[in-house]
Formats: structure tokens, C-alpha cells, sequence
């Protein structure tokens, strides 16, 4: 186990000893328990979060309102916000997986929503877009020093919105509005509807749906977060959490002072760590491989990497 | 005064907002002039308004090439500088200067403007309407340690500076970048920095990815050279804790 992990100060499995926040969370709580403990603290004073339509609906002053067509409904389409209390994260708790442009709201976070502090969840790719704002400040002014504490969450892949409509509609045969739950794991995609019903889909019908994008990632378990959390790793209901940066001790240190989390030895739990460095090595070798090969894609001519 | 790197700054086609967001510094540019740079010449903040031999030269605006001593200016201040850094949107990319038909008192023959890289060889871009002050901060305390360091400070100086040096290959950019180089390249995965980048508000996210008011666009360039798949480098940008507390200890 190595590079694929990134740096890190600890890792452990977590779960929040919140109970009303579990049952709103996606796996151990760890995300919104970490934000609501850091506005308690004022460690933070908003948080970037994934919110969705019907939350926009109610709380527009949360939301910037671009041009999204806000009387269409659309269940599980993420719209970011920003939010300053307990309540409002546990509205925007559980994951979406579709695109959520949390960092759109970065800049404007500091501006017309006044934060000093700001909080951020991403997927391991938003946190390299917000550490290379921090080095590269090219059209973000004022706000690296602002960022305050940024949660990155473990990510294989994402799917644009309509992916996730035709796979939740057309192949689960589910609609979306009566979805309470979608979950990647143990090699299934999980639908739960609200009713009790249970899809899964195998991962080999969902892999034509995926965000080209997502194809050159080499980022599994957001290496650039402050904090990062998966479920993958820990038991059912637990996250693994690194702990990363020094804020991210900070930060974690006091959480855990504050018995905000309950916590087991990552050697002690199964699947482990194990199991996460075995699906990082898998993501970043298929994703070099596809690196390698737009480098011959056309005939003497390539396609763009990203990466110098 | 010998560890101090000489510093230059040329003004041509410019509103004078970079050479704002460079004193919006405030104790961090003074810290800087008082012990990393000498700042020789530059028509707002020094004595000295002509150019002179320099370590490194800003330059702020495009060039008008129907104004002799502008183009002078610029060819000189090449001339004069081992490092030229074309400083903001107009300088690196034309920016809202390619909007120009002329016509204005008391020049009305001042008509068609050009990025300098197109007159003359530019090392470094610092892109963006206007550039930032920490961005700036960043690049002067980088070229510090590019010229002054040590042999690591020099290597980590290098590998920071060397995106913003490639990015000198190109003098146009406006929101198309982020549709031929980085949407249709297939590399965009709908994080939303350029929307934050955009200091007009002309781009938007359309069902996670970024849709561009492109009448808004001003073509400074900073959506594209600020999202993570325009260019990003693992060896600096997973160094960012140390590095910034380098650059902010390097300024205390
Ligand atoms: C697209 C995607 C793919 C993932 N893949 C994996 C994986 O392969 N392995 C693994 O272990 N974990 C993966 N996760 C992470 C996992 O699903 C949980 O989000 C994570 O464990 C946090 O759970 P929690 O209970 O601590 O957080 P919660 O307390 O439930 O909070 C989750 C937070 O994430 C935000 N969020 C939800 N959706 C998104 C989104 N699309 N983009 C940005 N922020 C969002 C929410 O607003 C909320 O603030 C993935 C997440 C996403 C979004
Ligand atoms: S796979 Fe990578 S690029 Fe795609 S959403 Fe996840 S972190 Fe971002
Ligand atoms: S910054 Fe780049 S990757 Fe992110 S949404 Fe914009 S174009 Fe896509
Ligand atoms: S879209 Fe905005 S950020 Fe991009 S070049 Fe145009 S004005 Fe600049």
C-alpha cells in the first residue's frame, strides 16, 4: 500500500454517534457530522454542499439561480448550495451520483454569501480544482485562504444526471421520485426505493453510462482533502476516514475530543484497507491505460492530457 | 541589496486594474520590495517610469501597434529583461482590448491591439481580468527562487512556473478554450471552477457541464488556465500545504 492512498496523518473506520444524522447520511455520517461540528466550532461559517431542486425551491437564497429550469422536476439532480446549519445538511446528505459543480460556488461563497470560513465536500477531482486555486489563484481572488476545511469523498466514477435517469428508469425499471437510496458497492449498483424494493444493477451495464471525464482520473480516495471519507473499506454503516492535512488533524482531533464520531482500528475491520488500495491500483491503472492510449488515438495524432 | 532580484514593470494598453491587484498586496507587496525585489522601474508605484535592465519585467496591456513608442516600449523591455511576464487578460490574450475598432479621443488612429507574445518572446503568463493578487504574489516570490534560491528552491520554482510558461504558446483564449480543449477533448468532468473563475459571470453549469454566454466573454483566459484539466501537476499541486506555507513564511 502506497502512492495510491496519498499522504495521510491516521486512518481509521468511523461513524457518527448522531443518530437522527445516520439516518440521513450515506454511509458513516462523516461528511455531515464533520460540517455541522465545524459550524458549531466556528471552524467554519457555511459549507458547499450537494443540495438538491426541491431545496433550491425552498431555500433560493441558498442557490445561485442560473438558468436551471426550476419548475421541471428532476428527483436526485444535485444543485450546489451553501448552507449554515444542522438542518439544512441533512437535507443535502446522502450522495447523488451525478455531477454536483460544487466548486462553481466557490468564489461567490466569499462575495454574496459572505463567508469567512468556507467548508467544502468534492470528489477527489473538485479538491485538485480547490488546492490548484490555492497555488494558481489565477480567477479566484481572496479565495484560497478562506477554505477552511475541504472533505473529499472516494470516487470511482460519476454519471451525467440523464445517465442516472435512464439507469434508475429504463434498466431498474424504478422511478426516480420514489428512489430513497443509490449506492455503488460489493460490484452492484443499489437502487432502494422508498417502498422497501431493492434493484441491482451489475457495474458491466452501468460502465457505458459514465462520465467520459471520469476516464482520466487518477484519484480515488480524494488525496487532496483535508479530510477524505469512502464507505469502501469499513463495515456497512462505517466510513474510512483519512485524515490528511494539518487543518484535517486539526479539525478531526477535535471532533473526536467532542465525541462527535465513534471510531475502530482500520486494521481491525474488514474488508480494510486492503480492499481500498486494491480498487485505487485498479482505477489508476485502467485510467493510465486510457492516458496511454489517447496519446495514439488518432493516426499520428493525439488526443490532450491534462497532466504535465 | 545584492540577494534582490531587479523587478520592471511596463505599462501599455491597460486599465491600470494589475497594477491595482499587485498593491492590493498591501503589507505582502512591502514585505516583498523590502526583501526580495527592487523595483527599478514602473510609471505608478516608482520614480523611474522608463525601462531599464532587469531581472524580470511586468508587463500590463496589449500592445496598440499604431502607437510607436508603445511598440518601443515593449521591444525594449524584452531587450532589457531575462524574464518577461505578461501580466493579466490583455497582456497574455488580448482580452477586452480585442474589442477595439479605434475611433476614441485623443487617438483615434489607436486601433488594433495585440497580446505582446504576438510582437515579442514572453516567458511566463499570469492570466485572468484582473490577475489576482496572491496569483501575482505567488509568481513574484517563484521567480525570487528561481533566480536567488537554493538548487531545490530552484527546481520548485521551476516545476511551479513551468504551466504558466507553456501557457505563453498560445495569445488567444476566451471561453472556447474550455469547448476545443478541454469539453470536446473529452477531459471535462463538470467540477464548476471555471464558473467561479469567470470574472464576468458568462459561463453557467448546464446539467454538469459549463455553457458559455460567449457575447458576455471578455476572453481573458482565466476559466481555462484555472480548470484542473486545462493542466495540473501532481509534483506541485500535491505539495500545496508546504507550498503555501513556504510562500506565506517567505512573506512574514
Ligand atoms: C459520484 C460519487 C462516487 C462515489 N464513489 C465511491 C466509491 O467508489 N467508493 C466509496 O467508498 N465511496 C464513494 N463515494 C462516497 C460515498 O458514496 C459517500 O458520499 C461518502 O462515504 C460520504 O458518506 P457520509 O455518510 O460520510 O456523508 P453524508 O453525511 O451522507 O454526506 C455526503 C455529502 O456529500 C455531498 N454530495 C453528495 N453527492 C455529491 C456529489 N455528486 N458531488 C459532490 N458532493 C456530493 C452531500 O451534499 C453531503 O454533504 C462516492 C460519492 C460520489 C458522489
Ligand atoms: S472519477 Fe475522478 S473525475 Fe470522475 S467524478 Fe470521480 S473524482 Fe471526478
Ligand atoms: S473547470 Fe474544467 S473540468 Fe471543471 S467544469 Fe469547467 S471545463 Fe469542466
Ligand atoms: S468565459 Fe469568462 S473567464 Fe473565460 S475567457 Fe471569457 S471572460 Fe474570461
Amino acid at each position: 500500500m502506497g502512492a495510491e492512498l496519498g499522504k495521510y496523518k491516521s486512518c481509521v473506520s468511523a461513524r457518527s454517534t448522531d443518530k437522527e444524522l445516520l439516518k440521513c447520511a450515506q454511509d458513516g455520517g462523516i461528511v455531515s457530522s464533520l460540517f455541522a461540528f465545524a459550524l458549531d466550532e466556528g471552524i467554519i461559517d457555511g459549507a458547499i454542499v450537494a443540495a438538491t431542486k426541491e431545496f433550491a425551491a425552498k431555500n433560493p437564497s441558498k442557490v445561485i439561480i442560473d438558468s436551471t429550469n426550476f419548475d421541471m422536476i428532476e428527483p436526485w439532480r444535485p444543485i450546489p448550495a451553501i448552507v449554515n446549519t444542522k438542518a439544512e445538511l441533512l437535507a443535502a446528505a446522502g450522495t447523488k451520483y451525478n455531477i454536483s459543480p460544487n466548486v462553481a460556488l466557490l468564489k461567490e461563497a466569499t462575495r454574496s454569501f459572505g463567508l469567512d470560513k468556507v467548508g467544502i465536500v468534492g470528489t477527489p477531482c473538485q479538491m485538485q480544482a480547490v488546492r490548484k486555486a490555492q497555488l494558481y489563484p489565477i480567477g479566484m481572488r481572496d479565495v484560497g485562504a478562506s477554505i477552511a476545511l475541504a472533505v473529499g469523498i472516494f470516487c470511482m466514477e460519476n454519471f451525467p444526471y440523464q445517465s442516472i435517469l435512464q439507469l434508475v428508469e429504463d434498466h431498474a425499471a424504478m422511478k426516480l421520485e420514489s428512489v430513497k437510496k443509490m449506492e455503488i458497492g460489493k460490484g452492484k449498483f443499489w437502487v432502494y426505493g422508498k417502498r422497501g424494493q431493492v434493484v441491482q444493477l451489475p457495474l458491466k451495464v452501468t460502465h457505458k453510462y459514465e462520465q467520459p471525464g471520469c476516464h482520466v482520473c487518477l484519484d480515488y480516495v480524494a488525496n487532496l482533502g483535508d479530510i477524505s471519507t469512502g464507505s469502501v473499506g469499513s463495515p456497512d454503516g462505517w466510513s474510512t476516514v483519512f485524515v490528511r492535512s494539518k487543518i484535517g488533524d486539526s479539525v478531526w482531533a477535535k471532533a473526536m475530543a467532542a465525541g462527535v464520531f465513534e471510531t475502530q482500528p482500520i486494521e481491525k475491520v474488514k474488508p480494510g484497507l486492503e480492499l481500498v488500495s486494491k480498487l485505487a491500483n485498479e482505477k489508476i491503472t485502467k485510467n493510465k491505460a486510457t492516458l496511454e492510449a489517447r496519446k495514439t488515438f488518432g493516426v499520428g495524432k493525439a488526443l490532450r492530457n491534462p497532466y504535465i | 541589496m545584492a540577494d534582490k532580484i531587479t523587478l520592471g514593470y511596463t505599462h501599455l494598453s491597460g486599465c491600470t486594474g494589475c497594477t491595482v491587484a499587485l498593491a492590493d498586496n498591501y503589507a505582502g507587496l512591502l514585505t516583498l520590495l523590502d526583501k526580495y525585489v527592487d523595483l527599478k522601474y514602473m510609471p505608478t508605484l516608482a520614480d523611474a517610469r522608463h525601462v531599464q535592465k532587469v531581472d524580470v519585467s511586468f508587463v500590463e496591456g496589449s500592445v496598440c501597434i499604431n502607437d510607436k513608442l508603445a511598440v518601443e516600449e515593449l521591444k525594449e523591455t524584452r531587450e532589457k529583461s531575462t524574464i518577461v511576464v505578461a501580466l493579466g487578460g490583455c497582456a497574455c490574450y488580448g482580452n477586452i482590448t480585442r474589442f477595439s475598432r479605434g475611433g476614441q479621443q485623443n487617438q483615434p488612429a489607436h486601433e488594433a491591439y495585440l497580446p505582446i507574445g504576438d510582437l515579442i518572446k514572453v516567458d511566463v503568463y499570469i492570466p485572468g481580468c484582473a490577475p489576482t493578487p496572491q496569483m501575482i504574489r505567488n509568481v513574484a516570490v517563484m521567480a525570487y527562487l528561481l533566480l536567488k534560491g537554493t538548487k531545490e528552491q530552484k527546481d520548485l520554482a521551476t516545476a511551479f512556473l513551468t504551466p504558466l510558461m507553456k501557457l505563453t504558446e498560445k495569445t488567444e483564449a476566451c471561453f472556447c478554450e474550455l469547448m476545443t480543449q478541454v469539453i470536446n477533448q473529452g477531459l471535462c468532468m463538470g467540477c464548476g471552477t471555471c464558473v467561479a473563475a469567470c470574472p464576468v459571470n458568462a459561463i453557467t453549469m448546464e446539467y454538469g457541464k459549463p455553457n458559455g454566454e460567449r457575447d458576455l466573454c471578455i476572453k481573458c483566459g482565466a476559466c481555462y488556465s484555472q480548470c484542473p484539466r486545462s493542466w495540473f501537476s501532481f509534483d506541485v499541486v500535491e505539495n500545496y500545504e508546504a507550498i503555501n506555507e513556504a510562500i506565506m513564511a517567505a512573506l512574514q
